[in-house]
């Protein structure tokens, strides 16, 4: 499929796809089975400045949107979904930064995200919100020389790993989500710690742990924006930032995809190659029809963001929703095609499928995404009424 | 410090075919690449420019289509590539190519460094890096596996021999020959690809370096090539019988008959 991408685009996606292919795909087994943090990945991303992606040029970024990212998270995913979320959890804890930060804020972190110097989080979730983002409990108490935070975030990636933190806390809890703001705050701050490095189902090379909070002192200008907007900004980020769970969702289907033709292909059963039976060759073409359907609208929905458009949700939503079924889905026909040797650790398909069901579950559900599609198109009828 | 890697293009495959009936190598459908050795020179010369500052100028000898190892090199994180092309350049053995080298790096003025791969993927004779050295009277260490110190105008370096490696010093500037195990070359990143896109590559042929036409290229080579061909395939097993005494006896008797005892 042709998606006009400009030449920068296309040096993007290749550049990904060359360290994928060389650099992770030997070790993402390794990875996967010792569920180990992919730092020697990360220095190779950062030497070949995929940490600029997404960062703005005067911050010593290369000034690419949303389709960057998502170009560069679908090459990793093809081949690791776990090395691509630790790599994208990197653009979900700058871009709070990047949209309301001060330009002291700014300068001060900007320049070693982009170097990949730093690694960031964007932590929100806590034991009481999940699905209901705005049931948040943890709080960051006004006092002299700053916020004092205390309160304990769950299901953090890149947490333990990464130096800078972007936390949504309570300034105002009378106020419930209206009293929410979003703070930084770095790695070593005295009262900040980690909790267990919580044991998964997929995306293992990715880390996932709580953040605990105990007295712990921030000073003042650590506030992104203004007090009482973090929610607002988080839903704002998350606009932007699902079109990328999308790229992942894609990537991990593209991935699945090929490895069930080279082995239906390789495979001969009833004295020819499994790849020659109609019903195989159906689920073949289904699956190559749905994950171009998904590229197509994760590229559609990544473009809409990048062109400033206010109102995204439904977009980003769709994209998020859609690609990330269609990855479980063939994910899991990509294991049927492979037989007992997809069921097997020693063949791929099985980790891509572990690997897809995060893709319905963060950054929204795809049952929440799809009430708040609905609601969009509610919203639109009682307009045009 | 100033270093300039020298580097070859290569078809990219030890798999090359020959062509029965012309005897050339078939280029067809085989990506050219920078000869792999090369790319450790780049990455190496490239590190000593980030620990202390100057520049890396990567040079090639080749056809025009060299240009992309250059720019290559340059999204490697090279500072600037000149290619070394002249139709009067064809046909050189390593001895003219060590010859046209040298006279680029006679017009090269300040560095402090050259290295070269230990030998090419497609000629592998691995003769270019000290006739280098020979003809500009510099001091030439081949085979090295790491750089240990750089300072005061001197360097220390490890080489691999056969059977474990030597320390040497030498006084800068010195020829480098380096073997894989110095460092991992690291990828191409998005602004090097930025450089090396926009990079203008001069080229310099028989005028710019003012050589004389007759020690460059075939007329410059004592190397003549006769024949290539591709070796015959001769595979022939043979197995001893008898007990384990018996066969070592065959064996050891026919190797000494063959001569390999
Ligand atoms: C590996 C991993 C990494 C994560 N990384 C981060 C991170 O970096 N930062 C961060 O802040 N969070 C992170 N999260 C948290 C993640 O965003 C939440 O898990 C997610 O929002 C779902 O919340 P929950 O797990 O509490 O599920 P719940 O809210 O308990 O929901 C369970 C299920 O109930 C259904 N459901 C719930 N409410 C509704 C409703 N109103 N309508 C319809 N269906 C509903 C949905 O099907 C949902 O799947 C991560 C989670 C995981 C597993």
């Amino acid at each position: 499929m042709e998606y006009f991408l400009t030449e920068e685009q296309k040096t993007i996606k290749s550049l990904a796809r060359k360290i994928a292919e060389e650099r992770v795909l030997p070790v993402r087994a390794e990875l996967d089975e010792k569920e180990e943090f992919p730092w020697a990945i990360i220095r190779d991303l950062a030497d070949a400045d995929m940490f600029r992606v997404f960062v703005p040029e005067e911050y010593e970024g290369l000034g690419g949107g949303c389709l960057e990212l998502c170009l560069v998270v679908e090459e990793l995913s093809r081949v690791c979904g776990g090395v691509a979320a630790t790599y994208a959890v990197n653009a979900l804890g700058s871009y709070t930064l990047i949209e309301y930060g001060t330009e002291e804020q700014k300068k001060r972190y900007l320049p070693d995200i982009a170097a990949g110097k730093k690694l960031t989080a964007f932590a929100i979730s806590e034991a009481t919100a999940g699905s209901d983002a705005s049931a948040i409990r943890m709080t960051a108490e006004k006092v002299e020389g700053g916020y004092r935070l205390n309160g304990t975030k769950q299901f953090i990636t890149n947490a333990g790993e990464a130096e800078l933190y972007t936390v949504i806390v309570l300034t105002d809890p009378s106020r419930g989500a209206r009293g929410a703001s979003a703070i930084l705050v770095e790695k070593g701050t005295s009262g900040f710690t980690f909790g267990k490095e919580e044991k998964k189902m997929g995306i293992r090379a990715s880390v996932t742990r709580e953040l605990i909070f105990r007295n712990c002192l921030v000073p003042e200008e650590n506030l992104i924006g203004r007090e009482g907007m973090g929610f607002i900004q988080a839903m704002r980020l998350f606009d932007r930032s699902r079109p990328g769970i999308g790229a992942q969702a894609v990537g991990i289907a593209q991935g699945a995809l090929e490895a069930a033709v080279d082995y239906a292909q390789q495979r001969i059963q009833f004295g020819q190659p499994i790849i020659s039976l109609p019903v195989v060759q159906d689920m073949l073409a289904e699956m190559a029809i749905q994950v171009e359907a998904a590229r197509a609208l994760v590229y559609a929905a990544a473009r809409t963001v990048d062109s400033g458009a206010r109102k995204i949700t439904e977009e980003s939503a769709m994209a998020k929703v859609f690609a990330s079924d269609v990855a479980m889905k063939v994910t899991t026909d990509a294991v049927q095609v492979c037989g007992g040797t997809g069921y097997m650790k020693d063949y791929p398909v099985e980790k891509m499928m572990r690997d897809a069901k995060i893709t319905q579950i963060y950054e929204g559900a795809n049952q929440i995404l799809r009430n708040a599609i609905a609601v969009e198109l509610r919203k639109r009828k009682a307009r045009t009424e | 410090m100033n270093v300039v890697v020298c580097l070859k293009q290569v078809p990219g495959t030890t798999q090359v075919k020959i062509d029965p009936e012309t005897n050339t190598l078939i280029r067809q459908g085989i990506e050219n690449i920078i000869n792999p050795f090369d790319t450790y020179a780049i990455e190496e010369g490239v590190r000593l420019r980030e620990r202390f500052g100057g520049k890396v100028t990567a040079i090639s000898m080749g056809p025009p289509q060299a240009e992309t190892a250059l720019k290559e090199a340059i999204s490697l994180g090279a500072d600037e590539g000149i290619l070394l092309s002249d139709p009067a350049f064809a046909g050189a053995d390593t001895w003219a190519t060590s010859c046209t080298l040298f006279m680029a790096l006679r017009k090269l003025e300040k560095y402090d460094l050259i290295i070269c791969g230990r030998q090419t993927l497609d000629g592998d004779t691995g003769q270019v890096g000290p006739q280098l050295a020979e003809m500009l009277a510099l001091p030439f260490i081949a085979y090295v596996s790491q750089i240990e110190e750089v300072a005061d105008g001197e360097m220390r370096v490890r080489r691999m021999v056969e059977d474990g490696y030597e320390i040497m010093e030498s006084s800068l500037p010195t020829v480098l020959t380096v073997v894989k195990e110095i460092n991992t070359p690291r990828l191409p990143s998005l602004r090097g690809i930025a450089r090396s896109k926009s990079a203008s590559i001069p080229v310099w042929g028989v005028e710019e370096l003012n050589a004389d036409p007759d020690k460059v290229g075939l007329s410059g080579s004592f190397t003549r090539v006769v024949r290539i061909f591709s070796p015959q395939r001769v595979c022939r097993g043979e197995i001893f019988q008898g007990d384990v005494e018996d066969q070592v006896d065959c064996l050891i008797s026919r190797l000494k008959d063959d001569g390999f005892l």
